[in-house]
């Protein structure tokens, strides 16, 4: 194994980092924020890659000019219908379940299943694939034995500055005050003022809109199917787990930890060997540390 | 004890044996209600195709009764449950696939033919020699005490040691989720010793008895139903005892019941290996019935379906499990037979309205029935009595 070799390994590492944290984010921000188990997270990711699907459909047909700028509409359009879905799917469901984490995991598995087989029934049975737009074909040559794929490249600079937004809009925003406020102490925020309900919504919200953003970009390195949520729903909610519910920089270190692994053990072992067993590492892991890797201390 | 009594404040009297006989009766009518239906009703009313789907349903019923056990009474959410159907359900298939090849005689003219005596998949992957845990399974005696001993043990070392750390909830669901994940992705990726995504098939005889007899198939069915009926005793007999109570007070405040002196852990680990012995022993049934061990009854979405036949019959009733995995299992069929693509758009929708709607499921609706008949039958004995008073 020469360094090429290692530094192509760890660059799909830090690939399948990336795409593993463009899913979990959204996920760490409904389940260890919120504290709701969403199920549907894979078929929102599905969503949103369909969105993606859409727009370089519309693109085609009535601005095919534009064609090399709809990655970027594409991810606008993902994030405003998955978001928008999220936003009614907990005030028409999720809202009610607040007291019952076990139930949401059953009501919201109950939804995937149904937005499942609307994406085979009103879209394709089959996958579909976006076509490559031409600035992202091919690859860099970095040096002569290293050529990184610019798609990849691509997404991973789009994670990084959707880690940054989210970072600023939790942290630095009114809004992300307020979210944190209600994840903290509930009914303190709301005697402060704050109308829980709204931002209960609101974050769900932004949960699944970064759903709606990973499928889009996942669209860039794979075709999107009915079932392409389901396949990736353990390992999201593993990666959160992993990194610990309660803080999302854990969840960004545990997408790069894991990411690396599926990286390194691929390169010994057949993919779904290392997938089973970058599995039960976590399992072992989280009997070691119950509350993932990285946990903030609070005083309960 | 009558409504009236209870208005005046009157605490109950001792009761006579006849009423000790009629509050025995009572509590066991559902248990024999089912028994005729499963024992009497069914194997004369549906002929022997409809009674396959039946016994089919019935094995499947055993993860629901497990599941009402650990997440009605336990509180403790598994989307494990197919781990232990599978393990079962590959136990027999082994043991049975192991005894095709040796006698049936289109095996040994493919055994003749490829010059070695493994199962047929095993030779189309090239693996050169039995695997050394594919050998016990030669024998009867190892298989079917395997099947009833190696889950239960798994699964409560597995659950004590989460338990002890405390892992639970909803932490407990993702890891036994992930257990049905890792599974299934075992037993696709080692096609050469598993079987693969086709599974384990191709079986006739059990003992050299052909399974494909209608006779046979009446004969096992019965057992399946007798060895669920045994599971609903048992299920039954341990919600109503002190276990049971010890249960429900863990799931509703475990810190109590751990200052109490109780070690809590130890509770939900049993129970959740009993669930797993159903488990299992469901899924020897059900390969025994259908033919197959395969990993789409072992991974992710299998397992949580199963978490909805317990909750359609009402999570906290035993009999009602059962109940349940038939009238899904019934709906799945007739959805498959005349519109195979809106029966996802039923059990989404299932899964959403049961929770919403109707967290005791059916068993719920039944007792809330009860409990409108019995108020409307007091109110007419409660009136004669105030008119006198007044």
């Amino acid at each position: 194994m020469n360094i090429d070799m290692l530094a192509m390994q760890a660059f799909t590492g830090l690939s399948i980092f990336t795409i593993l944290m463009l899913m979990a984010l959204g996920l760490a921000i409904v389940f260890g924020l919120m504290g709701v188990i969403n199920m549907a997270h894979g078929e929102l990711m599905a969503m949103g890659a369909y969105c993606s699907y859409a727009t370089a459909l519309f693109f085609e047909r009535f601005l095919p000019g534009l064609m090399d700028s709809y990655v970027f509409v594409g991810i606008v359009v993902a994030f405003v219908v998955t978001s928008l879905f999220g936003y009614l799917l907990e005030r028409g469901l999720i809202r009610f379940l607040y007291q019952r984490p076990l139930d949401t995991l059953l009501a919201t598995w109950g939804v995937s299943l149904i937005l499942q087989q609307c994406y085979r029934q009103f879209i394709n049975p089959r996958e579909v694939e976006v076509p490559t737009v031409s600035w992202l074909q091919g690859a860099w040559q970095a040096t002569e034995g290293i050529s990184l794929p610019l798609s990849r490249i691509f997404i991973i600079c789009l994670a990084l500055v959707t880690a940054i937004l989210v970072y600023l809009l939790l942290f630095k925003t009114r809004t992300g005050l307020r979210i944190r406020a209600v994840t903290q102490n509930r009914s303190m925020a709301g005697a402060t003022g704050i109308n829980t309900e709204r931002v209960d919504a609101l974050t769900f919200a932004l949960g699944c809109g970064l759903a709606g953003i990973a499928g889009s970009s996942f669209t860039m390195l794979a075709s999107t199917g009915p079932t392409t949520g389901q396949q990736y729903i353990v390992d999201t909610f593993i990666v959160v787990v992993f990194g610990g519910v309660e803080s999302l920089l854990g969840t960004i270190a545990s997408a790069f930890i894991i990411g690396q692994m599926q990286s390194w053990f691929e390169y010994f072992m057949s993919g779904s060997m290392a997938r089973a067993s970058i599995l039960l590492l976590v399992i072992a892991v989280i009997y070691f540390r119950p509350n993932g890797l990285f946990t903030t201390k609070v005083r309960r | 004890m009558t409504a009236t009594d209870y208005v005046r404040g009157k605490t109950a009297p001792e009761k006579p044996a006849i009423g000790r006989f009629s509050s025995v009766l009572k509590e066991t009518t559902g248990f024999i209600v089912l028994a005729l239906l499963l024992l009497i009703a069914a194997p004369l009313l549906l002929d022997i195709f409809r009674l396959g789907l039946a016994a089919k349903y019935l094995s499947l019923a055993f993860c629901a009764v497990g599941i009402v056990l650990v997440w009605g009474y336990g509180g403790i959410l598994s989307l494990g449950q197919g781990v232990f159907f599978g393990m079962g359900s590959y136990m027999i298939a082994m043991f049975l696939k192991l005894e095709a090849t040796q006698s049936a005689s289109s095996a040994q003219a493919l055994s003749e033919f490829f010059g070695s005596n493994l199962p047929d998949f095993m030779v189309w992957n090239s693996v050169e020699e039995l695997p050394w845990w594919w050998e016990p399974f030669h024998h009867v005696w190892f298989t079917l005490p395997a099947i009833v001993l190696v889950p239960p043990v798994i699964a409560f070392v597995f659950a004590y040691l989460v338990f002890r750390r405390r892992v639970g909830g909803v932490y407990f669901a993702i890891v036994t989720l992930s257990l049905s994940a890792i599974m299934s992705i075992v037993i696709i990726g080692q096609q050469g010793v598993t079987g693969g995504v086709n599974g384990i098939t191709d079986f006739r005889t059990f003992m050299g008895i052909d399974l494909n007899e209608d006779k046979v198939k009446v004969a096992m069915y019965l057992a399946t139903a007798v060895l669920l009926l045994l599971c609903v005793f048992i299920g039954r007999f341990i919600a109503l005892s002190r276990l049971g109570k010890i249960l429900v007070a863990i799931r509703d405040r475990e810190d109590r019941v751990r200052f109490s002196g109780y070690d809590t852990a130890l509770f939900k680990a049993f129970v959740f290996a009993v669930a797993a012995t159903f488990s299992s022993i469901g899924g020897a049934l059900y390969s025994i019935q259908t033919g197959l061990a395969s990993p789409s009854l072992v991974g992710i979405v299998p397992s949580i379906e199963m978490v909805i036949y317990a909750a359609v019959g009402g999570r906290l009733s035993v009999i009602g499990a059962v109940y349940g995995t038939f009238i899904v299992g019934a709906a799945k069929t007739f959805f498959s037979e005349n519109f195979v693509e809106y029966w996802m758009y039923f059990i989404g929708g299932l899964f959403v309205v049961i929770v919403m709607f109707l967290p005791h499921g059916l068993a719920g609706l039944f007792d809330r029935a009860r409990e409108v008949m019995r108020m409307r039958r007091s109110v007419a004995t409660l009136n004669p009595a105030t008119d006198k008073e007044s």
